[in-house]
């Protein structure tokens, strides 16, 4: 059974390369492979799930060695897989999601020439993806780690022709760098400490090492979190990365890839669990990303860019409950896949309108589509209630178990997690719904595009209505069947841990509260968006508004502190090089030939000259080696 | 004995003879026939190359298929080959890149060269030649175990280099393309010669020292064992006198930070496969004789010394992935990129931990491959658009697909992509820094940062965005170009997974080499007792 | 009479010929001013003789001697063809030499 593991991840891999070496003649059927090999990985990852579940809880984890990647000395790296309770919920999630989003493209990208390699990156990230997530040690992790980030690059560019494609792709992946080298500087740290990076080894001896050291792997393995998450600081690249195909950022960008983090650090519980510093600052990290994001999702116009805001959000609670320990990594998971149904779906759904729609990205100029995408309406509606946590559907149960985990910090630590989580919670529910009237109700403010073509909306074609229904029913339901007798904290249980939260307020209070909070934001937005017609052109806005239309200035932040001087010093850096050393060398080169242009002169062709110069040597000569005598 | 090593290295040299022996001429089935016949002592090469390698047992001794002549007897200097694992593998990196690089070249020494290049009946043959030639150099070089012969080898690559940098360029040059290349030249032979000459003298005075105690001998094996045995004693002022003699000369050659401005010169103005036969190849000696020589002859001065040439190596690395962000020329952008890869090689090797140094080695060949595919790539793009400029180009992809993703791919590669052979390396060179110079580790790891941004930045500026009036209708890249991008792109993405072939000839190598100096690797403050992975739990 | 006055003499005579030598310029002076160092030091080199008593100075006189005869006869066969083809026996119009 343990076979089926690499086969798990060779079906996609397998399906990239043949794609992209195959050349044109695999134009006309290669997505349906790419597609039939996602599947494939999929029913791989059931068989093997199923296999699991009946095996007794100490037996489910499962390790396979395929070979030694690098060995030199003390260093061993190989690749070899691990599959346990925890990586196979993100198997599911993967190829499930990936499947159908496999499925959704294939409508979505019927007219693009290059849908062949457009495929073979999907499938590529499937892999890479998978390698992440079943790798045993973080060295092989980091493999699946930066191929994601590069089916992300290619993806985000995708339509390279456009220079904003092109150059968001390129932000994404050296942002994800930045984060990359705390997951460098982490595996370092490791192999220093403990002599080895593999998992297990690294967590049964973790308890030797001092806390200093333990928050110093924590505190680099947040960065890497940062930056694969879209986590404050390294948030930047997330909003621009939905350049990409709406299928991507559905998949890559809401549902999969950007909850890296939130593995990463639930993986490495056995350090964060020793390092509380580490986990202070996850905590904040997740507490502040999460009204960062929710605060840029109310203010953006861009379909697609107020759900990557949401997105942004949502991983904050998942990071935020990550770093509360024990007591709440099986509730970041929880959230993690609920989110991956409903914020697939709803992009997905928003990749429909945007079909119907000519493309167009900006919600003003949407209104009143429900009556003409009707599949698409049920279905983005059913996401939109599990996102704001609407009672009893999937958002609900994974988010309040968050907020009482927060609170359950205790003291006013509690409070203010806590209340952060349910301000949250507001602000979600506002700018969801803000996106729903926007689109969905109200009057028509359609504007015809480049070319002067009218949108003529329609509802999409079944392969991409087949998706959004199935995701559906994970949004709605999904929350509701692992609550059911606990049994998805049960499952987890033996890899993350748990500890009962003591809550300050009892489960139904903070329920209730929630509510109170979510039906404020519906109700706010309704006031503004709902009662009156929305103008086509956004009214200026507060500052705080403005700020939010520019990512709360996260552009302008880092243009100012690294972009602007990084580029003034490799400008410098480039003069010096040409100017400073090498002429210095040349100078070198000038001085010698100057100087000897000079002792040249000497030499006068007069005989006396040199008659006399050796007269003068002889008596030089003769007067030192008397004074040497003398002496 | 056998033969093995000095066919090898015999092969390209009579190589060398017979081409430029050829009859002159300048008809096309002429210049064919040069042609092939060089390539086909360029594959022989290859072939008793892998020959060794085939027949190198990585757990035999230090240096195999040994053979030795006696030269200079009154100097005791032999003609001594010797094979060991960090020989052979750069050894096999060169006879595998020559026959590309010719394949690459195939066009530049035709009589349709820019204007001002070395004309002549015989350019042909003179290029293809001068190539060869310097294959045969190199091999020596990476083979001898003799100090003195090495010297003269890794002198006299000076000459047919000089010549393929000055005498032949790609076809992007501007109006004053012929002056810039002797200049690139001249300073390239300098600069190398300088550095060559401060080494002679070195060479010399490790013979005075080792022959006023008796061993008058230029034998490296002879010498290092004496050294680590404590039978040979320099005092320490000569030893770091006789170590800056030798390692300035490899620190030019390499190039290391500030002794790199040559490179760029000469990397710009040459045609795309002689850059990549510089920074692939040639260089390659300088640091492959920094591991071997340096640390081999003066094990105290180069511990003296490492933390010295770590920091040098660190400003290299971030130095120059900074200036090649700010490139406007794609080739001397390259060129920068290779002289930060230089660093961390460097470092490596003087971090003195066996990741470390093993790493140095990967990093070696790995960086000759991803740089050749990179480079050669390059080439062909400037040679369809005549420019160097990254100005000139933009949304190639969009005209020539294949192109642009072996572009990126050597891009990829170049940035140390997981997957792809030069990050094994690289993350060793990390870890074996680490390990023992922590802070300067984690300055390095930085490296990876700009390494992203200039490789990046080049494909975006090239490749992306809408296709310029310059660039439409260029042609995608050709069977021939195809059979030289393919064989580097299959290597890359080999060593990346499966790198043991090479680990495991290294390894032995680098372990005899940390054990002559005496320096063992750091050990973890908490070790695991339990191997990696392992078996089912 | 003390031999240490044929030094004296010897260096004044040497002196003399120096001093000839870069004042002058016409070749045949200068010539002749070589020929008086060379004579101030055979003289010297007898005088060296005499003084300790061997013949060491004296038998390194006749080389000189030998040597100065010789040189004349090269000298003086390049003075007459620059002469012949300058017509100038001034040494300062002889500086083709110089770089």
């Amino acid at each position: 059974m343990n076979s089926l593991i690499p086969l798990l991840i060779a079906a996609p891999l397998a399906g990239a390369a043949l794609l992209l070496l195959g050349g044109r003649a695999l134009d006309r059927f290669g997505h349906w492979i790419a597609t039939a090999l996602a599947a494939l990985s999929c029913a791989f990852g059931l068989v093997l799930f199923f296999d699991m579940l009946g095996r007794d809880t100490e037996h489910r984890a499962v390790t396979t060695r395929l070979f030694s990647w690098i060995p030199v000395n003390g260093f061993q790296a190989d690749v070899s897989f691990q599959l346990d309770q925890l990586s196979i919920v993100f198997v599911l999630l993967i190829t499930g999601v990936g499947t159908l989003i496999h499925l959704y493209s294939v409508g979505y990208m019927a007219h693009d020439e290059r849908r062949r390699r457009f495929f073979a990156y999907l499938n590529l990230f499937l892999a890479a993806m998978l390698i992440l997530v079943l790798a045993d040690n973080y060295l092989l992790l980091y493999v699946g780690w930066e191929g994601v980030g590069l089916a992300s690059y290619l993806l985000i560019g995708f339509w390279q022709h456009k220079p904003s494609a092109a150059t968001a792709a390129k932000k994404a992946f050296i942002v994800n760098r930045v984060g990359d080298l705390g997951l460098s500087i982490a595996i370092m740290l490791m192999f220093a400490e403990f002599g080895s990076f593999a998992f297990h080894p690294v967590f049964s001896a973790a308890g030797d090492a001092t806390e200093g050291k333990l928050t110093a792997i924590g505190l680099m393995l947040l960065l890497a979190a940062c930056g694969k998450s879209a986590q404050v600081p390294l948030q930047s690249w997330l909003g621009d990365a939905m350049e990409g195909p709406t299928p991507v950022s559905a998949l890559i960008h809401a549902a999969t890839m950007v909850t890296a983090g939130v593995y990463l650090i639930t993986r490495s519980s056995a350090i964060f669990d020793l390092a509380p510093d580490a986990q202070t600052a996850v905590v904040v990290v997740g507490a502040v990303t999460l009204l960062f994001g929710a605060i840029v999702g109310c203010a953006k116009d861009d379909i697609k860019k107020a759900l990557a805001g949401s997105t942004m959000s949502q991983i904050g609670y998942m990071i935020m409950a990550a770093g509360l320990g024990p007591v709440g990594y099986a509730f970041a998971i929880m959230h993690l896949v609920t989110h991956g149904f409903f914020k697939a779906g709803l992009f997905l759904g928003a990749g429909s309108v945007m079909h119907g729609m000519n493309d167009e990205v900006n919600m003003r100029h949407y209104g009143g589509l429900r009556k003409y995408m009707p599949w698409t309406f049920w279905t983005f509606m059913a996401g939109y209630a599990a996102i704001i946590g609407f009672p009893f559907l999937s958002g609900f149960f994974s988010k309040d178990k968050i907020i009482e985990a927060a609170l359950a910090k205790g003291g006013t630590e509690g409070w203010i997690l806590g209340g952060c989580a349910l301000l949250g919670a507001a602000v979600t529910a506002f700018y969801m719904t803000r996106v729903v009237l926007l689109t969905f109700f109200g009057e028509k403010r359609w504007q015809p595009d480049a070319e002067g073509n009218e949108p003529h909306p329609h509802e999409s074609p079944k392969t991409m209505v087949i998706p959004m229904v199935v995701l559906t029913f994970g949004s709605l339901f999904a929350g509701g069947l692992f609550s059911l007798g606990d049994s998805f904290l049960n499952f987890l249980e033996p890899v993350t841990g748990f500890e009962e939260g003591h809550s300050p307020l009892n489960a139904l209070t903070v329920s209730a509260i929630a509510t109170v909070c979510m039906a404020a934001g519906v109700g706010l937005a309704w006031l503004m968006y709902g009662r009156s017609p929305v103008p086509v052109k956004p009214p200026v806005g507060s500052l705080l508004t403005r700020a939010a239309r520019r990512d709360l200035l996260q552009d302008d932040f880092n243009h100012a502190v690294l972009v602007r001087p990084g580029s003034a010093l490799a400008a410098t850096l480039v003069w010096f090089d040409s100017k400073g050393l090498d002429g210095f060398v040349n100078g070198l080169a000038a001085a010698i030939g100057g100087l000897s242009g000079r002792l040249r002169r000497i030499q006068t062709g007069y005989v006396r000259t040199y008659a006399l110069s050796m007269f003068g040597g002889t008596l030089v000569l003769v007067a030192s080696t008397l004074l040497m005598r003398s002496v | 004995m056998s033969y093995l090593l000095s066919a090898t290295c015999a092969v390209p040299a009579v190589g060398a003879v017979v081409t430029a022996a050829l009859p002159a001429g300048t008809g096309e089935a002429r210049r064919r026939t040069t042609k092939a016949v060089a390539l086909g002592f360029s594959v022989a090469t290859l072939g008793l190359a892998a020959a060794i390698a085939a027949s190198f047992q990585p757990g035999g001794a230090r240096y195999q298929l040994t053979e030795s002549y006696s030269w200079i007897r009154s100097f005791g200097i032999d003609f001594s080959l010797g094979a060991d694992g960090i020989g052979t593998v750069l050894a096999l990196l060169t006879a595998v890149l020559v026959p590309l690089v010719m394949l690459a070249g195939w066009h530049d020494a035709d009589p349709s060269a820019p204007e001002g290049t070395f004309e002549s009946k015989r350019r042909t043959q003179g290029f293809f030649a001068l190539i060869l030639a310097v294959e045969a150099m190199v091999l020596v070089s990476f083979l001898a175990t003799d100090v003195f012969v090495f010297y003269v080898f890794f002198e006299a690559m000076l000459i047919p280099m000089y010549f393929l940098i000055g005498g032949f360029g790609d076809r992007a040059g501007g109006p004053d393309s012929a002056r810039q290349r002797s200049y690139a030249a001249v300073k390239f032979l300098l600069y190398n010669l300088l550095g060559g000459l401060v080494m002679l003298a070195a060479v010399i005075g490790l013979y005075v020292v080792a022959s006023d105690q008796g061993l008058a001998t230029f034998s490296l094996p002879a010498l290092t064992d004496a050294i680590s045995s404590g039978k040979l004693v320099i005092d320490p002022t000569a030893q770091r006198a006789l170590f800056l003699g030798f390692f300035f000369a490899f620190a030019v050659k390499a190039p290391l930070w500030p002794l790199h401005t040559w490179l760029p010169k000469a990397m710009g103005e040459s045609t795309a496969g002689t850059a990549v036969l510089i920074t692939a190849v040639v260089d390659k000696v300088g640091t492959f004789a920094m591991l071997r020589f340096c640390l081999g002859l003066f094990p105290d001065a180069s511990k003296t010394f490492a933390p010295a040439i770590l920091v040098l190596s660190l400003i290299g690395i971030v130095y120059g992935a900074l200036v090649a962000i700010g490139q406007k020329d794609i080739k001397r952008l390259v060129a920068y990129a290779s002289i930060s890869h230089f660093g961390f090689i460097i470092m490596g090797i003087f971090a003195m931990t066996s990741q470390g140094q093993s790493g140095a080695t990967l990093y070696m060949v790995n960086h000759g491959i991803s740089t050749a595919a990179w480079m050669l790539v390059a080439g062909f793009l400037i040679s369809r658009r005549g420019s160097r400029l990254i100005a000139d180009y933009g949304g190639v992809q969009k005209v020539a697909p294949v192109l642009a993703g072996t572009f990126l791919i050597g891009g990829l590669a170049t940035l140390s992509l997981p997957g792809l052979a030069p990050f094994v390396s690289e993350f060793l060179v990390l870890v074996g820094t680490f390990t023992r110079y922590p802070v300067i580790g984690i300055i390095a790891t930085f490296g990876i940062v700009l390494a992203a941004l200039y490789s990046l930045m080049l494909y975006q500026r090239t490749m992306t965005g809408p296709v310029k009036a310059s660039v439409t209708g260029m042609p995608d890249l050709k069977a021939r170009e195809l059979a030289v991008v393919a064989p580097l792109v299959a290597l890359t993405v080999l060593l990346g997974v499966y790198p043991q072939p090479l680990t495991r000839m290294v390894d032995p190598a680098v372990n005899d080499t940390l054990s002559q100096i005496h320096r063992t690797d750091p050990a973890p403050a908490h070790p695991v007792a339990a191997t990696t992975g392992g078996e089912q739990k | 009479m003390n031999p240490v006055n044929y030094l004296y003499l010897a260096a004044l005579l040497f002196t003399i010929g120096a001093s000839g030598v870069v004042i002058r310029r016409n070749a045949i002076v200068l010539f002749m001013c070589v020929e008086l160092m060379l004579n101030a030091s055979n003289l010297a080199l007898v005088t060296f003789s005499r003084l300790h008593g061997n013949l060491d100075g004296q038998i390194l006189a006749f080389f000189t001697m030998v040597v100065a005869a010789a040189e004349v006869v090269v000298g003086l066969a390049i003075i007459v063809s620059i002469f012949r083809t300058r017509h100038s026996a001034s040494v300062d119009d002889s500086n083709l030499m110089k770089l």
